[in-house]
């Protein structure tokens, strides 16, 4: 049951044509990889689906609600959470102050409650703190809890910032170069989590990589990009034999 | 040595942890209530405008502090502020509503400037608002018939319920009583969910909307609520000044903000509180040095400014976290004691990025 | 000609005047600016510094105008070049906040030693051009603004010429642009940096000895800046020519506000500008747009 859709998506920046006539579709609780050199065009696909850019054409669709031109700051309520590709951490504040945001979108007491620190908004805020504790435990930060996230090595930094996208609970979640600048062994670490994401949490994965071992670990379909074209869509063997492909990876 | 050990979910966001804390934030609340019984009548009044600058770093820490955007023109909502309240006195308005209807009409400005200023960011902001600080200034040196415009605009007293609180012992009660509200309050909207999402938009925008905050919403928000508290101390020091005119009003003021949350430490309240005391009571702390200087420097005026601006400077190059993160950093001295360790806060080498192409 | 095409001329010239002195101190802004980042407050007290040291040693000292002005100008960039060797080099990749906040330290301390060393009476100093009036086409002008405006070109024109002719003027372009791509090309990028900042600070004695004579050698010459600085927003922030357009019509806006509006535009009429420019067109007339990849 498709569960997300992409249908004729085309992005321009004036006289670039970032995206051009993509669509495709995503399976409930499948984890969908979108690969191609640099410059193909992935993260403009991601930044369309999060609205960061509105695209010239075409429509995207999650869970038979049309997001295509939803406000920017409304797509997480959607259950659409992301990761980004140039770490995007609150660089002021701890592990724990990183995903408690991730809790925003949800009720946290009035306006007028939380200037007076009432017994509901303490509620509230001890709720959020469970649910950011699962998390917590789930991807082992526990020893990085109270520490200033502009300290932390960048292979932490990548972990909180895919926690930071859990804590907003999710039903689907798209993570950009997750694999970027981590070495095989949290390559291997990460391929594990994005398994446990999809088969324990259920959340539908949707991700721009380069690293080839993670997609064919991890990915249970795969997406070819070049120049903001669909080259190929299948199975991670088949992508990654295709002639088309490999011609446009290698050049010629 | 402090072993940092919670059992609950809610210890983690209590403001006072610890019996110390507790101790010590009665103790000088006590302090501050006897004050007026023990201290001479100038250092009184003196305190009373301690308080006030406190609320209007406060203020403006909101803004600059919490959510990242650069004011220089905050002496805009104190001018706004004063004016208002002098203005409502003189047609009738009682005391306690008046002091409301600044904050708000402040409040209302700082909407005004707030909306624009989402689509300005940086550096343009400080000068859009260095601007408007101007303009203002300007404004109520033309607009005679409300302001009183060069000539002054003199200001009623303030009579709540029949009690004269213009006093110098009541007063100084009114803006301790303020100040103590508008902090407990800041203190719980920064802990929570307003507070984070503030932080967020400032460090990260890009993250903030992908995680439902709307960043436009609550950089206005930080506005009208910096603009209010600002505005409500501009409205306390009508009454501190009794006389108002324009020049008390301008880019100085304004600047003077600027140093109390840099020097005091951005993105602290306890910052803005240590900035403000600092820079509000170190006028007086030169005129009483001037008699030992040399003949020569102690005679000009220009020794003020200079000082301040060499405290700024001290603080910009060797203690970029301000007062705040010299607290912070003794408080762990004594919370680790013997084992802190010398390099414990070292900075490390950063190169210059370029703002312009990222 | 008639009446009111004179008086419009007038107020033309009149604006281009003092035009070209925003103009010049737009200059200097916005070469630090691109050089460093840093949006240089001090620029202002520069150059109400320089005056007062030219009045030292006009009449204080009784020195010939040209040896004091030369001397003041020398001494004006080489206290920039320290500015920026000793200072402004500590605070190097902390945000733009940490630099402006030192600059207006410095923009302090200027001022309350300036003020300490000479006390707070406003005070002249005889020029050359002092007093003497042309006449062209029905045009008064004072000689002294025709020296100002002829200096500004002659500035605007030598700084052209060095920036682009010769090989460190390119080296200070390369600098500004990408500071580690200049390294990597062995530009010594501080060393540029500190001579653009020092040109930044002779620029700034220039216009403080032109503009004392006419505004009084006063602690409140260093407002200018403030003028400057609408200027450069108006002409488009980081755009040296940019600069000069804006310096130039905002001199020429606030002649004719001062004219056609009512009381009170003229002063107000800079800060105006920059709000507006800033809302409605943050580019200005020839900025460079620049946005953040994600």
């Amino acid at each position: 049951m498709s569960v997300f859709e992409v249908k004729d998506v085309s992005l321009r920046f004036g006289g670039v044509q970032a995206v051009g006539n993509v669509s495709f579709t995503v399976e409930q609780g499948e984890v969908f990889a979108i690969i191609g050199p640099n410059g193909a065009g992935k993260t403009s696909m991601l930044n369309v689906i999060t609205r960061v850019f509105d695209p010239s054409a075409g429509s995207v669709v999650f869970e038979g609600q049309d997001i295509t031109r939803l406000p920017r700051h409304k797509i997480v309520h959607s259950g659409i959470a992301r990761t980004f590709q140039n770490i995007e951490l609150f660089e002021g504040g701890t592990v724990l102050d990183n995903l408690l945001l991730g809790r925003h979108r949800f009720d946290h007491g009035s306006f007028l409650a939380q200037w007076l620190w009432t017994p509901g908004v303490r509620r509230a805020e001890a709720a959020s703190r469970a649910h950011v504790e699962d998390v917590i435990d789930l991807l082992d930060l526990m020893p990085y809890r109270n520490s200033p996230v502009a300290g932390l090595p960048y292979g932490v930094r990548k972990v909180v910032e895919l926690a930071r996208a859990l804590s907003t609970q999710p039903r689907l979640l798209l993570l950009d170069e997750p694999a970027s600048g981590l070495n095989p062994e949290e390559t291997r670490e990460l391929a594990f989590w994005i398994d446990d994401i999809q088969k324990d949490l259920g959340i539908t994965v949707i991700m721009v990589e380069h690293d080839m071992s993670l997609v064919s670990e991890a990915a249970d379909r795969v997406l070819c990009m070049n120049m903001g074209q669909v080259l190929a869509l299948g199975s991670p063997a088949q992508v990654q034999g295709d002639p088309a492909v490999i011609a446009a990876y290698l050049g010629g | 040595m402090r072993f940092h050990y919670d059992t609950s979910y809610h210890d983690g966001q209590t403001l006072l942890r610890y019996p110390v804390g507790r101790i010590a934030y009665a103790a000088l609340l006590l302090a501050l209530l006897v004050v007026p019984w023990v201290l001479p009548k100038y250092y009184v009044g003196e305190m009373s405008y301690v308080f006030i600058m406190c609320i209007a770093s406060l203020g403006l820490m909101t803004l600059v502090g919490y959510t990242g955007q650069v004011s220089l023109g905050h002496s805009a909502f104190i001018a706004i502020g004063a004016y208002t309240e002098t203005w409502m006195l003189s047609q009738g308005v009682p005391f306690g509503p008046s002091l409301l209807i600044a904050a708000c009409l402040s409040g209302v400005i700082g909407l005004v400037i707030g909306l624009p200023a989402i689509r300005v960011s940086g550096l343009y902001l400080a000068m859009v608002t260095l601007a408007f600080a101007i303009l203002t200034e300007h404004t109520i040196g033309h607009w005679k018939g409300v302001t009183g415009g060069f000539n002054g605009l003199s200001v009623g007293n303030p009579v709540l319920a029949g009690f004269d609180l213009g006093g110098l012992k009541p007063f100084y009660y009114l803006c301790l009583g303020v100040l103590v509200l508008v902090l407990a309050g800041l203190l719980n909207l920064m802990r929570s969910k307003t507070g984070r999402a503030f932080m967020g938009v400032r460090d990260s925008e890009a993250a903030a909307y992908s995680l439902g905050i709307w960043v436009a919403g609550y950089k206005v928000l930080a506005f009208v609520i910096s603009a209010m508290v600002t505005g409500l101390a501009g409205a306390l020091l009508a009454h501190h000044v009794r006389f108002l005119t324009p020049e008390g009003f301008g880019l100085i003021l304004s600047l003077e903000l600027v140093l109390m949350v840099t020097i005091g430490g951005l993105g602290s309240l306890r910052g803005a509180i240590l900035g403000a005391v600092l820079i509000s009571m170190l006028p007086t702390f030169i005129s009483r040095i001037k008699p030992m200087l040399p003949e020569h420097i102690s005679k000009q005026f220009g020794l003020e400014i200079f000082v301040f601006g060499l405290v700024l400077a001290l603080f910009v190059l060797f203690e970029p976290k301000g007062l705040n993160g010299r607290w912070i950093k003794f408080r762990t001295f004594l919370q680790t004691f013997p084992l802190y360790r010398k390099d414990m806060f070292k900075r490390g080498k950063s190169y210059m990025k370029s703002e312009r192409y990222k | 000609m008639s009446q009111e095409l004179a008086q419009i001329a007038q107020l033309a010239i009149n604006g281009m005047a003092i035009g070209a002195i925003y103009a010049l101190v737009a200059l200097g802004l916005v070469l630090t600016y691109k050089a460093t980042e840093v949006l240089n407050f001090a620029h202002g007290d520069v150059l109400m510094a320089s005056s007062f040291v030219g009045w030292g040693l006009i009449v204080g000292l009784g020195w010939p105008f040209w040896l004091a002005a030369l001397t003041t100008v020398a001494l004006a960039a080489i206290f920039s070049w320290f500015v920026d060797a000793r200072v402004m080099r500590q605070i190097v990749g902390q945000p733009q906040f940490a630099g402006v906040m030192l600059t207006i330290a410095i923009a302090f301390m200027l001022r309350g030693l300036v003020s300490m060393s000479f006390g707070p009476e406003s005070r002249n100093y005889p020029t050359p051009w002092s007093g003497q009036k042309t006449e062209i086409a029905g045009v008064v002008i004072a000689d002294l603004s025709l020296v100002i405006i002829a200096a500004a070109l002659l500035i605007t024109l030598v700084l052209f010429w060095f920036l682009k002719k010769t090989a460190l003027g390119v080296a200070i372009q390369a600098a500004s642009q990408n500071q580690l791509a200049a390294y990597l090309s062995g530009i010594r990028v501080k060393r540029v940096t500190s001579l653009v900042w020092g040109i930044s600070g002779a620029i700034a004695a220039v216009c403080g000895l032109l503009l004392a004579p006419i505004a009084l050698v006063d602690i409140g010459l260093w407002i200018v800046v403030l003028k400057a600085l609408a200027a450069v927003v108006l002409g488009g922030f980081g755009s040296v020519p940019g600069a000069i357009l804006g310096g130039l019509l905002l001199g020429v806006i606030e002649q004719f506000a001062g004219v056609y509006l009512p009381d009170g535009f003229k002063d107000a009429m800079a800060y105006l500008v920059l709000i507006g420019v800033l809302i409605l067109w943050p580019r200005g007339l020839l900025g460079e747009a620049h946005g953040r990849r994600v």
